[in-house]
């Protein structure tokens, strides 16, 4: 990768014309660095990326409104399954707006105007009923939320939930067993499913949330910064389950942390102040982005 | 001493001296206790503490007795069965803090989640002005308005003749104590539960939104699940007014201390009745005889001990949902 | 309502569409249909019934409201529908008001104050804050029948009228007074320990770290602080006490008019009986004596306006010192 430091030759100062002063440039150390994780063999630093599956949701001219200001602006986008696609972008650029869009969440806000198409297996998301539409595309939220309940009664919520008859327990153990086994949390708490969610750790309690998440089986999972508020051991856990679920699922996920997304990510959007700058495969937009904003701020320039 | 006291207080000193007077409150208190318990005494002793409580003749004659025995009365002259009182206020209480409870519940949840905000800014002034009515307001309508209504033309002539020799039916009795205790009780529950449910984290509703719950299920099993513990504080705290309540009760609920017999089908509902408060209000002029001062002490020692059971069982109901970790 | 409207398929819009709002009530199943008419219909019962009450007493109110019923004085007789005005009631539900409020303030606050800065030994906190506990959850009857016990006793027979026979009386403005503010007195304490539970704690360290001793800190910082909430307080303990019948009727004795006791001219009128407005309602309605309602809805109006004043007032304190602060 060039050098673009426009560094002033002093002695040819006046022969040129004014620049502007040189910015500063902060190199991030790029080279991930192994991190020990909790369970399995360790990592290696690179992920195989996915291959990508069938597109799942596509996402049409989207501009997103809130009263006058616009938080997103005419994104298009596709994501597929068997792909994680990561969404960038310093504070404020809309990435966590677009994300709840998908799943209809912008509508709790007033005010809030949609443009555009959003697409779920060929359908408009606007024509399915809202609650059906959350069972197949999925949400985690930044702030573990486990309710107040037993780990069986959070995992099992959305099932008990949607259906027409309240199944009985033991027709749900069976799902929310294999739900905690996809989340990696089964081992840890099946011993007790009725102690009360509130009593797990903080990793355990935002793995809880993935459980509960995929216990129906959505195709679309969506993750809002899920590791921020976590340690880095499970941070890495979390990023680990991430790289299992996107086999199944297609998974997006919102984070300012570009080394997450580098990590987890097989295909990276890069959004700013609302405008979708760049999007393509995780090695391409981070070893050779073609838009400069994104150079600077993979570069660390701003952000 | 006066100058004494203007002078700069040490710290000291002020603790000791500020610490003597919430003393003093509680001196107050405790003396209530023991003075009422005192007082009480007699009454219990001579009938024995379960027969006090036992059914056994009639109230009214066994206060009439009372007042005739004069100021140095022999033990016999405490006989007294309250259960037909016990009984009346177990009935209008209970049956009152589960409607209003109920009723409640959902207006709380209206106005929370479901009402246009036009429509949240006219009920949640409704709600504040029926909590400020005085009792005795909700009294006089009851007996000037229900009560006739409810004589004139619920009760048919026929209901009347066919209890008429044991006792008379006006209006005034189980239906209509009930009604006008549930409109006094039901709109602290409101504010209490309402400002609960405001409170539970948009974390839990949102989390509970994006997994497909419409709103009544988001607000039903998350929300009122968290609130529980308000809920119950609501509950006990209109389960001690409706105890309490002296003045309405006795303008409405009939002032004769007789059993309904639920027997009599649905005339049960039209019988009088008349809950403890309001027979201590009702028989305060006898209370020169000694016999009738002891008797009502009695009846306040069990007010009071109602209360502190109530309060107590209402602790208990929340210790579990301290468990699940939910603020009690 | 947050009813969706249907639909219809569109293509790619090009004017700005306003987000659907929230699901779709007829995708529901039938029960959570029924539980939100259920919530519908307790809202708007709730409203009917306050619109009931407020609209039947303000007809009935100015019915039977004149201003000749408000200046002049009860008269005992049989002919209750036509004689005499409620001017004495007024002025028995204002006294007992004063000498209510004006007993418990000084005791509430000085008991939220210990309790929330020095608060030792913790046993005998956590006593106090039962103890208030207690009594705000004390029927006024319990707590009127205490006070009989208390006035009567000949320790406190200067306060009250005594008879020929020796037997103290035991009811007066003064005795009904000292029982209102034991009413009033968890009201006042709960708002000012609340107010004084918000104060951030940096308030009081800055005023520590200056070298003030923790009673100045207290005098002189937190108290005004919290004028706000004392104030408070103070309007709903009022509103307690003017609305309470049974205090009244236990320990005022139950004279129509103001009978004072003895020649000194304020403490006779304290020693004094009399009547407030609850009790003259009480009184006149059916379940009383004196078969005047329309004298009933007259006193019975006035009462409801003094309340709703007391409680709007409430408001406006709340709201002030939310718009300063």
């Amino acid at each position: 990768m060039n050098t673009r430091d426009h560094v002033v030759d002093p002695f040819l100062d006046d022969a040129l014309p004014s620049l502007p002063p040189p910015r500063r440039r902060v190199r991030l150390d790029r080279t991930p660095v192994p991190v020990e994780s909790a369970s399995g063999p360790g990592r290696a630093s690179t992920r195989t990326r996915g291959p990508g599956g069938p597109e799942r949701m596509r996402i049409e001219n989207v501009t997103i409104r809130y009263g006058e200001k616009a938080a997103v602006k005419d994104v298009s986008l596709s994501i597929h399954a068997g792909e994680a696609l990561a969404l960038i972008g310093p504070s404020g650029c809309g990435k966590t707006t677009l994300l709840r869009t998908l799943n209809r969440l912008t509508e709790t806000t007033a005010g809030a105007t949609r443009d555009g198409r959003v697409l779920l297996d060929g359908e408009d998301v606007e024509q399915l009923e809202i609650t059906r539409l959350r069972r197949r595309v999925a949400m985690v939220f930044q702030q573990p939320n486990p309710f107040p309940m037993s780990i069986f009664d959070n995992v099992a919520y959305a099932l008990r939930v949607q259906n027409r008859k309240t199944p009985r327990r033991r027709e749900l153990e069976p799902q929310v067993a294999e739900a905690l086994r996809r989340a990696g949390l089964y081992d840890e708490v099946a011993g007790d499913l009725d102690r009360p969610a509130l009593r797990l750790s903080g990793g355990q309690q935002q793995r809880l949330c993935i459980a509960r998440a995929i216990a129906t089986n959505p195709e679309v999972l969506l993750m809002d910064e899920p590791c921020s508020a976590l340690d880095p051991r499970s941070t890495a856990v979390i990023e680990d389950l991430i790289g299992e679920l996107r086999r199944d699922l297609a998974v997006v996920i919102v984070t300012h942390n570009l080394a997450q997304a580098h990590r987890v990510g097989d295909k990276v959007a890069f959004m700013y102040l609302g405008d979708l700058v760049e999007w393509g495969d995780a090695d391409q937009v981070f070893a050779a982005p073609r838009a400069e904003r994104t150079r600077d701020y993979v570069a660390g320039a701003f952000g | 001493m006066l100058s004494r006291l203007r002078e700069p207080w040490t710290d000291g000193q002020a603790e000791r001296r500020l610490g003597a007077v919430a003393c003093l409150v509680l001196l107050i208190i405790v003396l209530m206790v023991v003075f009422v318990a005192v007082r009480a005494w007699p009454s219990l002793h001579a009938n024995g503490f379960v027969s006090w409580l036992g059914p056994g003749g009639n109230v009214d004659v066994q206060l009439g007795e009372m007042i005739k025995t004069g100021q140095h009365p022999p033990d016999s002259a405490y006989h007294l069965r309250a259960w037909p009182l016990v009984y009346g206020t177990l009935l209008t209480t209970g049956v009152s803090v589960i409607i209003g409870l109920t009723f409640a519940l959902f207006s709380a949840i209206f106005i929370v989640e479901f009402a246009p905000a036009r429509v949240r800014s006219v009920v949640v002034p409704a709600v504040r002005l029926l909590a400020a009515v005085p009792s005795v307001v909700y009294g006089l309508i009851g007996i000037l308005v229900l009560v006739p209504a409810v004589g004139n033309h619920l009760i048919s002539p026929g209901r009347k003749e066919s209890v008429q020799n044991v006792v008379q039916l006006d209006g005034t009795g189980v239906l209509v104590a009930i009604v006008v205790l549930t409109v006094m009780i039901t709109p602290i529950m409101v504010a209490i539960i309402t400002d609960a449910l405001r409170a539970i984290p948009t974390a839990w509703t949102e989390g509970a939104s994006a997994l497909g719950a419409n709103r009544w299920e988001a607000m039903w099993t998350v929300s009122v699940r968290a609130a529980r513990p308000a809920i119950v504080a609501a509950a006990v705290l209109a389960c001690a007014r409706a105890l309490g309540e002296a003045v309405a009760l006795s303008m409405v609920s009939g002032s004769r201390g007789f059993s309904p017999n639920p027997l009599d089908g649905l005339t049960y509902i039209f019988e009088p009745i008349r809950p403890l408060a309001a027979s201590m209000v009702e028989n305060v002029d006898a209370m020169n005889a000694p016999a009738v001062r002891s008797s009502i002490y009695a009846f306040a020692l069990l007010l009071l001990l109602s209360s502190l059971v109530l309060s107590i069982g209402g602790y208990f109901a929340k210790l579990p949902m301290r468990r699940q970790g939910l603020r009690v | 309502m947050s009813v969706a409207s249907a639909s219809a398929p569109a293509p790619a819009p090009t004017a700005p569409r306003p987000a659907p709002r929230g699901d779709r009530l007829s995708s529901w199943r039938w029960r959570h249909r029924l539980a939100f008419l259920a919530c519908w219909a307790c809202g708007i019962a709730v409203c009917a019934i306050t619109a009931a009450i407020v609209i039947y007493m303000g007809v009935r109110g100015v019915q039977y409201l004149n201003l000749d019923l408000l200046l002049h004085r009860p008269q005992a007789g049989l002919a209750q529908s036509t004689t005499g005005g409620i001017l004495d009631p007024i002025a028995g539900t204002v006294m007992l008001t004063i000498i209510g409020i004006a007993i418990a303030t000084p005791l509430a606050v000085v008991a939220a104050v210990w309790l929330v800065e020095y608060g030792r030994p913790a046993p005998l906190a956590r006593a106090v804050e039962s103890g208030i506990e207690v009594v705000a959850g004390t029927p006024d009857i319990v707590i009127a029948i205490f006070g009989l016990a208390i006035f009567q006793l000949p320790l406190f027979a200067p306060l009250s009228f005594t008879a020929s026979g020796g037997g103290v009386f035991g009811r007066s403005f003064l005795a009904a007074g000292a029982m209102m503010s034991l009413i009033a007195l968890p009201l006042v304490f709960g708002a000012t320990r609340e107010g004084l539970l918000a104060l951030p704690t940096h308030l009081r360290e800055a005023s520590w770290a200056l070298g003030k001793t923790r009673i100045c800190t207290i005098r002189t910082v937190l108290l005004p602080q919290v004028r706000r909430q004392i104030a408070t307080g103070s309007a709903l303990g009022m509103g307690r006490i003017v609305g309470d019948t049974a205090v009244v009727v236990v320990l005022l004795g139950a004279t129509l008019q103001i009978e004072p006791q003895g020649n000194v001219p304020v403490l006779s009128t304290l020693r004094g009986t009399g009547s407030t407005l609850t009790t003259y309602v009480y009184g006149n309605s059916p379940a009383g004596e004196g078969n005047a309602p329309q004298k009933a809805y007259a006193a019975a109006f006035v009462l409801l306006l003094i309340v709703l004043a007391l409680n709007a007032a409430v408001d406006f304190i709340g709201r002030r010192g939310k718009g300063s602060s």
